[in-house]
């Protein structure tokens, strides 16, 4: 089956009739959480993956007095593969979810500074938590996406003396000023494709996930064992930086 | 003190609005997700597959593995901290042990079954509705199993006997909470726990209602079920 999956690769033809740069069918939900100050389901063909934001108030770090903290954490949910195991986050999960934190936080999308409610003692905190529901391929994507649908779709809440009074909602967004997006190129052989399948992953000897914001590249990071030329490299940013403008307008 | 009406206006047997589907997660060997009111559970089961640790395996008899979890945005309030808690170890217990009377392992001797219940989204009941997923799930999976598990919790507001608490009423002052798992078949319970103040009178109401309300989670069961296989 591998083998036979490579040999189509290289004819650049994939078992689902894609071509290489051609995404699966994705869908973004918002408000699929009632809990969540802000949430999105987002589905890549058959892998799914949903984000939700919860804001606290917390002190600031010491350097950066006058700043919300953003803090991305995924968790590879058991449930969401035969390959993931319980207990403490593993290597796998913490890439993922520091790819996908940086992507957001490089960007600069969103305004910290506003997210200050008194310089020095207390600031927003907000955590988004994403988690894969099913794993089939491409969880960097998809979680990013999600991620980035989850703030967008976040109300703050009201704050009652002094405490985050949970049950209300304010109209106000969160300041985000743009939608910074991850695409992941995957070489396999001396192709590159994009949002590989579970069983395309096996085949993966490299990949490079690129996220892009406005007309600026703002976080990158190679994965997998195998060198890459110069070239390649160029290749695979240029397809990226194409692929993440289709993704952001899905968030339009 | 009289409870006239229900904190959301429902009557005192009226369960909160439930949607099940079953075939949720595409890589699992089964997999269901039930929703009751704003409370979302999605079950998946892999397995039976081998064992690790060893020492677990058991020549006679599979093992049932159940992991309850709240994921960090399912509280309406702060947002809860990943990884296991006492709460959730000891739900994963009392999960384990109201479907582990009714599944049949015997045929996949040294190997687990593990159910994975994840909690999408919370307001009270969530054992149960953890429950109710991966009893469908289970079957979805195709585990041998004797009889279905659904499972609802009743309880006292005021004076009230209730059925399927959202979290108002299960943190009502003086509430109690009674949440109960039976086999849909032989009406047997396979998960009991109660916590608040109770008389020796009310256990028989209380049984009686849950077993009415019961019948009707299994329902929407079977109904999902059907869904899925009656194609």
């Amino acid at each position: 089956m591998k083998f036979h999956l490579k040999n189509l690769i290289e004819k650049d033809i994939r078992e689902d009739g894609r071509k290489l740069d051609e995404y699966r069918k994705i869908k973004v939900e918002y408000g699929v959480s009632t809990s969540a100050e802000g949430s999105a389901r987002v589905t890549f063909g058959e892998t799914v993956v949903i984000a939700g934001v919860k804001m606290s108030l917390g002190t600031p770090f010491p350097d950066t007095p006058d700043e919300g903290v953003l803090i991305v954490n995924t968790e590879l949910l058991p449930l969401s593969s035969p390959d993931f195991e319980s207990g403490p986050p593993n290597i796998k999960s913490i890439e993922l979810s520091r790819v996908v934190d940086r992507g957001i936080r490089e960007s600069q999308a969103i305004n910290v500074k506003k997210l200050c409610i008194k310089k020095g003692e207390q600031v927003w905190m907000i955590n988004v938590d994403v988690y894969p529901l099913n794993d089939a391929g491409n969880l960097f994507d998809a979680a990013s996406l999600a991620a980035i649908a989850a703030i967008k779709d976040t109300k703050i809440p009201v704050i009652k003396d002094n405490v985050v009074d949970y049950k209300k909602k304010s109209a106000k967004s969160l300041p985000l000023e743009g939608y910074p997006v991850e695409c992941t190129v995957y070489i396999i052989g001396d192709k590159l494709l994009i949002d590989p399948s579970t069983e395309e992953e096996e085949l993966v000897e490299a990949r490079l996930t690129v996220a892009t914001y406005g007309n600026h590249l703002c976080a990158m990071q190679k994965g997998g064992n195998k060198a890459l030329e110069q070239e390649e490299i160029e290749k695979m940013i240029d397809l990226a930086a194409k692929k993440t403008e289709e993704l952001r307008k899905l968030l339009k | 003190m009289t409870l006239t009406k229900r904190y959301d206006g429902r009557k005192f047997d009226e369960l909160r609005p439930m949607e099940a589907k079953v075939g949720v997660v595409k890589r699992a060997n089964g997999s269901a997700m039930f929703k009751i009111g704003n409370t979302q559970a999605i079950a998946a089961v892999y397995g039976p597959r081998e064992l690790y640790p060893g020492h677990l395996q058991n020549p006679e008899n599979g093992l049932l593995r159940c992991n309850y979890n709240m994921i960090a945005f399912s509280g309406s309030g702060d947002r809860v901290r990943p990884g296991p808690s006492r709460r959730s170890r000891e739900i994963s217990m009392v999960t384990e042990n109201a479907l582990n009377s009714i599944v049949d392992l015997s045929q996949y001797p040294n190997a687990v079954v593990d159910v994975f219940i994840e909690l999408i989204n919370t307001d009270a009941g969530t054992r149960c509705a953890g429950i109710t997923a991966a009893a469908m799930a289970l079957a979805d999976a195709g585990i041998p199993m004797k009889d279905m598990v659904c499972a609802v919790s009743v309880g006292k507001v005021e004076d009230k006997i209730v059925v399927d608490l959202n979290y108002e009423e299960d943190s009502a002052e003086e509430g109690v909470d009674f949440p109960v798992a039976i086999a849909a078949r032989s009406n047997k319970i396979t998960l009991l726990q109660m916590d608040g103040l109770l008389k020796k009178e009310d256990i028989k109401d209380l049984l009686r209602a849950a077993k009415k309300a019961a019948e009707q989670v299994n329902k929407v069961q079977i109904k999902a079920l059907r869904e899925k296989y009656e194609k």
